[in-house]
């Protein structure tokens, strides 16, 4: 409890102390109302003052400001209305339940955002470096690129880099929501936010604090709560015409009824009154919000960033998403999928094709290269040279060995099996004889056909796949992954184009994401109605662009957001529908006289309370 | 230009709502947001005007809410 908090605690003891025994007391009949009323009117006045003068103080200064209609004037005129009708004790008991609700709307408030915000703390206080053989603390913000800074056991990374020595665990979850640490030793890149396990590390600095890894992420965090969605301003609107309406209402039924029926002054005026205490908005105003911010909350919790409360809206109706096939469902990166040797074993083709390969720096390359992983005899290799289109023709050992395409073959005259792998092939041949073929492709994501099958099981209907790949190649990766439909050959400039064709085939409120990494992504994902990027290895621009992102690239947390977003939605729509509810029933109850001031202070503040403990049923969502 | 601004003791979502209206009002603010969530204020206006409109700002938010303090 704040300081704040605990002094109004405090008042409400006091005025308690003095309002139950002299409640107690009256109504055993011990003290006279009629006859003893200045005794009973001041000691009544005295809890009121106590508990309520706070209330009374604010309203006559926010009307000197010219602001009328909030709930320190409502509650004011209701319980100054019941004093006039010589309903003390009503009066104080009003004052006193308001103020317990707002001292438990306050506190649960803080605590639910601090519970939040303690979910999204990933923010460094220091970071630790290396002077004159001592360690100094300092701020992030000043250490400059290039530097070398100390991460001791325990300690949050500060800063992204590049280790330089040493080797730990690193703990990624609060970024990624991975719970299996990631080893990591010299050359690895490491990033801002995660914790470093048992070992010391040495990192170069590669990125200033403010476009490091975490500060951007407390960026898009933050910004979230600026995007709202369309419940959320539909409530604050609501709460605009809400208030003076019902004001209305209650100086209608003060005056009208006793009019008419000639009399019952003194009860039409308790009955206004409940009307102004029910028409304080705020338990609607609040509520709504932070059922979203706590949805915003879990979602950073399993690493996917959210941001804006729209974009949780727009999810749970998602219908169709779309897929970039690179880097989203596929790893992204080539490996050797196939050996296929004719006159040699598979481990000397593949070396062949390394050492051909070796002053080669094409992604293609590379990947031969690694699956061979021992070390090449480079002065084998002479002669080299690069055919555009076609290969490499080079000398190993003094033979002429050639390493292409179909293309390369034909234009050497080389008798060759063609080879129907999916992926790119690669012939080789050596003085003119053919040896064999290696495919290359990129593998599919573990999680993939997963991901996709679990997007299905929560009702997407359409899932898609665009690529820029052969025909084959992507129709092979559907087929596995089981995707409804497949767009292959698509240029950038195509991956839009489609994007707003399956747009227009939307009906209603359905929603489209598009999930994609890659720079020329950024304009897909900001025409989709939800961009989804790959935080780990999708580009800034991508992430930049995207609405949602997904920080371990693990396709699978599109379904589990998915969740998330459609749980937040109920518990806002379930806030709002219990909120007006209770407030009509007791607006209606109360106009009749059945519902008295305690039922509408319980149709404001009680209802409040309810709905900030429900919003926080969001956070525990997984 | 875009800046942001700690709130401290912003108790009330609805007065956040307000305050956020009554600074959008303000001549030369392209865009602001009162987060009741993060207590946080972010207003996006001209850099040479900003000094003028933080003075109106804390003004207006003074009116809505005088308990609530800006951090400048």
């Amino acid at each position: 409890m704040t300081k704040k908090q605990k002094n109004m605690l405090a008042r409400i003891i006091v005025a308690a102390v003095i309002f139950v025994p002299l409640f107690v007391a009256e109504h055993m009949g011990k003290l006279n109302f009629q006859s003893q009323l200045p005794v009973s009117f001041l000691l009544y006045l005295i809890a009121y003052i106590i508990v309520g003068w706070d209330i009374v103080y604010k309203a006559i200064r926010n009307i000197s400001h010219g602001q009328v209609f909030d709930e320190n004037f409502l509650m004011c005129v209701a319980t100054f209305g019941a004093f006039g009708v010589r309903e003390y004790e009503e009066a104080v008991a009003v004052m006193l339940f308001y103020q317990v609700g707002e001292l438990f709307q306050n506190y649960a408030v803080n605590r639910s955002r601090q519970s939040i915000t303690e979910l999204m703390d990933i923010c460094p206080e220091y970071a630790n470096i290396e002077e004159n053989g001592e360690l100094k603390k300092v701020d992030p913000d000043d250490v400059e690129v290039g530097d070398i800074i100390v991460v001791k056991p325990g300690e949050r990374i500060p800063l992204d880099g590049i280790v330089t020595s040493g080797s730990s665990f690193i703990d990624t979850s609060a970024l990624t929501g991975e719970s299996v640490p990631r080893q990591v030793s010299e050359g690895a890149e490491i990033i801002s936010g995660c914790v470093n396990g048992g070992g010391l590390l040495q990192v170069r600095v590669t990125k200033e604090f403010d476009d490091s890894t975490v500060a951007k992420i407390l960026e898009l965090v933050e910004n979230a709560s600026s995007k709202k969605a369309k419940v959320e301003n539909f409530i604050t609107k609501f709460a605009r015409y809400y208030t003076p309406i019902v004001v209305v209402a209650a100086v209608v039924l003060a005056v009208i009824p006793p009019l008419i029926l000639g009399g019952g002054w003194s009860d039409w005026t308790l009955r206004a009154c409940s009307f102004l205490v029910i028409s304080c908005p705020c338990a609607l105003v609040i509520s709504v919000p932070l059922g979203f911010f706590g949805g915003i909350g879990a979602a950073s919790r399993v690493g996917v960033l959210v941001k804006g409360s729209n974009y949780l809206e727009a999810l749970a109706r998602m219908e169709t998403i779309v897929f970039d096939k690179t880097g989203t469902l596929t790893k992204g990166e080539f490996t050797v999928t196939g050996i296929y040797p004719t006159a040699v074993t598979e481990r000397e083709l593949l070396e062949m094709a390394a050492l051909a390969e070796s002053y080669s720096e094409h992604p293609i390359a590379n990947a031969v290269k690694k699956a061979y992983s021992k070390t090449l005899s480079m002065e084998k290799v002479t002669d080299t040279e690069e055919i555009p289109g076609h290969g490499i023709r080079t000398r190993i050992d003094g033979r002429l060995v050639l390493a292409g395409n179909a293309k390369l073959m034909k234009a050497e005259h080389i008798v060759y099996e063609t080879n129907d792998d999916i992926g790119t092939v690669i012939y080789m041949a050596v003085d003119g004889t053919y040896i064999g073929s290696i495919v290359i492709a990129d593998r599919v994501k573990p999680e993939a056909k997963e991901a996709v099958a679990a997007l299905k099981a929560s009702g997407v209907r359409r899932t898609v796949m665009l690529t820029g790949d052969k025909a084959e190649v992507g129709e092979a990766v559907a087929g596995e992954l089981g995707i409804d439909i497949v767009y292959a050959d698509l240029l950038p400039a195509d991956k839009v184009a489609k994007v707003e064709e399956l747009l227009g085939d939307l009906s209603g409120k359905e929603k489209l994401a598009f999930v994609g990494d890659g720079i020329n992504d950024a304009p897909v994902l900001s025409r989709a109605d939800i961009g989804i990027a790959m935080g780990n290895m999708g580009s800034d621009a991508a992430i930049e662009a995207a609405d949602i992102v997904l920080m371990d690239d693990n396709p699978l947390k599109i379904a589990s957001i998915i969740r998330i977003a459609r749980h937040t939605l109920k518990i806002v729509t379930q806030n709002i529908v219990f909120a007006l509810a209770v407030k009509a029933i007791i607006l209606v109850l109360g106009a009749v006289g059945i519902a008295n001031m305690w039922g509408a202070v319980f149709a404001d503040v009680g209802v409040a309370v309810i709905a900030i403990l429900n919003s926080m049923r969001v956070m525990k969502m997984k | 230009m875009k800046k942001k601004f700690k709130l401290i003791d912003l108790d009330c979502a609805n007065c956040a709502a307000k305050m956020e209206d009554a600074i959008k009002k303000i001549d030369g603010v392209e865009d602001a947001n009162v987060s009741f969530m993060t207590q946080k204020m972010t207003i996006i206006a001209e850099e040479d005007q900003f000094d003028r409109i933080m003075q109106e700002v804390v003004k207006v938010c003074n009116k809505v809410e005088p308990d609530c303090q800006i951090v400048l």
